[in-house]
């Protein structure tokens, strides 16, 4: 019942969050002389109302999924991983090298999807060592690591895995190692159902097994779990290895399923900001895997209907970035809904002073 | 080395220690209050953007006043929601940059100049001459500006209080120190200090507001605050010592030989990775205040 009630309101606050979100948003494209009704109209008529625009939606979902699940995992340990953006451009460019050989379909897709993994996992190897024994904040050591991977990215991109024809992108990836398209006509590929399962056995784990358990304890009270066995370091470490295998799938679901491209452009262009987009949905999400699936939805369409309102109205899609951050500053208020009660409950406290 | 380059490195160096002395030294009053703030890259980039506009509108001395004022803007912001509402400080930070990378982006192209914005060479702030290159006044600001708040934390009662709420709220509240008020105060001055140094950086130092003009600076200001051990005048070692890795990057990639044998990309890194060995240097030496980032509630 408590249960219940606790996921009520969670929801409860995140949907007021948007809303707050959107009419911030609509006020400052006010200001700068657009008008929100009909871009709102557009943007939201443009990725909910049919196949087609939804099809972009879960398209832009699919990454946001997995960078959030980093986040999301690390917060629940009581670990503030800001990294998934850095470990997802390794991640996307370990996926193409997996094109630099040969292998039958299926196979080749895996082995792509393990480089991915790995790549992100070993990126985020480091900081966590960094934590685990000398109490480095993770907070300054993932972004740091962030600007080395962002640079990193920029070289192998320019040198290692270049196109020999165009010097401007990786070699594209060969068709063994894609993920088939599942909506003809749309960037929707079967990543999708890769995001969503890693979502679910992120759940399980956390939900159900020792190791999730620990996980939560440490987060939860750090001192309690320390007392009852946990040893902080090891939970330290599994959650940047699993945030980071999570984030370098999502690199690797830009590079082996975004259709047309299927390559790495100079500049990162298609792949920046994944990972931070990721830590807003996972905030939308309340750090809940079935949450930030819904979350990732509703922050996908809103960047695809984004795209199509700068299209006819002219409106700089970067907008929707903006929206985000207004609504993780309104989810930084804890228990948003009791504000809202407080204030009627000291005006009650005040009227009966008097 | 000749001494020209002696000189190039060290105006380089200065005038990248600008905007990490001036942020780190103004979150050092902050989080001796309590507050910590990782908004400030945030804070750096919309002030870059706000404050070039400023400049465009009437001069380089209003785009200043605009920078501070929207440092100070966010900073109320996060004073209110942090100190009053006893919010999540992470979070709140965390929206405060996501906010700012929509924000910018979105507003320069809304200006019709995406990604980049060149600030006229007539707004700019004029840069004192001097018979080795141009330097920027701010750059003494930055020089006297910690040992200004040297004197006021240490010094002065408000500065008692400051350190008083960080330490100690309840006791600070049993003497009658209004603790959010003080909180919010501190965080306000930290975040204006960003602000200034976000302008600085659009108007006087690159001439221009971009997407990417913070680079992490406002992290790098953070692990400079690590690195003083919320030492005001520390900030000012810790902000030259980043500000020459990140000049000799921008100077090792313009020498002819060195700019075939090393990729550029390795060199961007330099400043990053010297931050991280800093900070693992020297963490464990550092004392934080008791109650940083934790809300305080009255009993």
């Amino acid at each position: 019942m408590k249960r219940g009630y606790d996921t009520l309101r969670s929801v409860a606050e995140s949907i007021l969050a948007a809303i707050i979100g959107l009419v911030v948003g609509g006020l400052i494209l006010k200001a700068w002389g657009y008008s929100p009704i009909s871009a709102y109209i557009a943007l939201f008529e443009a990725s909910f109302k049919d196949l087609y625009g939804f099809s972009g939606a879960l398209a832009n979902a699919t990454p946001l999924i997995l960078t959030a699940l980093t986040f999301a995992v690390a917060t629940r340990a009581g670990l503030f991983n800001i990294g998934a953006e850095g470990q997802m451009y390794l991640g996307a460019l370990a996926a193409v090298a997996a094109s630099l050989f040969r292998l039958p379909p299926v196979l080749h897709l895996l082995v792509a999807l393990a480089f991915a993994g790995a790549a992100g996992a070993l990126w985020a190897l480091v900081p966590s060592g960094l934590r685990a024994t000398r109490g480095v904040s993770e907070v300054i050591s993932t972004i740091m690591f962030n600007w080395i991977s962002r640079f990193l990215a920029f070289w192998l991109v320019a040198n290692v895995l270049v196109d020999p024809y165009r010097a401007e992108k990786t070699i594209t990836v060969l068709p063994t190692s894609r993920f088939p398209t599942l909506v003809r006509g749309t960037d929707l590929s079967y990543a999708i159902f890769l995001a969503v399962a890693v979502a679910l056995l992120v759940y399980f784990l956390l939900r159900y097994t020792v190791t999730g358990y620990e996980m939560r304890a440490a987060g939860a009270n750090p001192d309690a779990a320390r007392y009852g066995g946990v040893r902080s370091a090891k939970v330290i470490v599994l959650v940047f290895l699993l945030g980071g295998i999570t984030a370098g799938l999502a690199g690797a679901t830009q590079s082996l399923g975004r259709p047309p491209s299927y390559a790495v452009f100079s500049g990162l262009p298609k792949i920046s900001n994944l990972g931070f987009d990721g830590i807003g949905v996972a905030m939308i999400g309340r750090n809940h895997p079935l949450g930030i699936i819904f979350a990732a939805i509703f922050y996908g369409g809103l960047q695809s209907g984004a795209r199509v309102m700068q299209l006819f109205a002219g409106i700089p899609l970067e907008m929707v970035r903006m929206v985000q951050g207004v609504i993780v500053l309104a989810l930084a208020l804890p228990e948003l809904l009791r504000i809202f009660r407080g204030f009627r409950r000291r005006r009650v406290e005040l009227g009966g002073e008097r | 080395m000749t001494l020209d380059h002696f000189w190039s490195i060290l105006f380089l160096s200065l005038h990248a220690m600008v905007p990490i002395t001036l942020t780190a030294a103004g979150e050092v009053v902050g989080e001796r209050a309590g507050l910590f703030n990782i908004g400030l890259e945030g804070i750096l980039l919309l002030s870059a953007f706000t404050g070039a506009l400023g400049a465009e509108a009437g001069g380089w001395p209003l785009g200043l006043l605009v920078g501070i004022g929207t440092g100070a803007v966010v900073g109320l912001f996060f004073g209110l929601i942090n100190a009053y509402w006893k919010g999540n400080q992470l979070i709140t930070g965390v929206g405060i940059n996501l906010f700012a990378l929509g924000f910018v982006a979105f507003g320069l192209q809304a200006l019709g100049t995406p990604g980049f914005h060149d600030v006229p060479w007539d707004v700019r702030l004029p840069a004192i001459r001097t018979p080795v290159g141009g330097l920027s006044p701010i750059v003494f600001l930055a020089l006297v500006m910690p040992f200004a708040i040297h004197w006021f934390l240490n010094r002065t009662r408000a500065g008692l209080w400051v350190r008083a709420v960080g330490e100690n709220p309840e006791a600070a509240d049993v003497a009658g120190v209004p603790v959010e008020l003080v909180r919010l105060l501190a965080t306000t001055f930290g975040a204006a200090l960003a602000g200034l140094a976000g302008a600085y950086m659009s108007i006087s130092w690159m001439g221009a507001a971009t997407e990417e003009i913070a680079a992490g600076r406002g992290f790098i200001a953070l692990a400079t605050v690590v690195f003083s051990g919320l030492r005001p005048i520390l900030t000012l070692a810790g902000g030259f010592i980043f500000g020459f890795f990140d000049s000799l990057a921008t100077w090792i990639a313009n020498i002819p030989g060195v700019k075939e044998a090393i990729p550029w990309q390795f060199v961007s890194m330099i400043p990053y990775i010297a931050t991280l060995l800093v900070v693992t240097g020297v963490i464990g030496r550092v004392r934080f205040p008791k109650a940083l980032g934790v809300p305080y509630r009255r009993e």
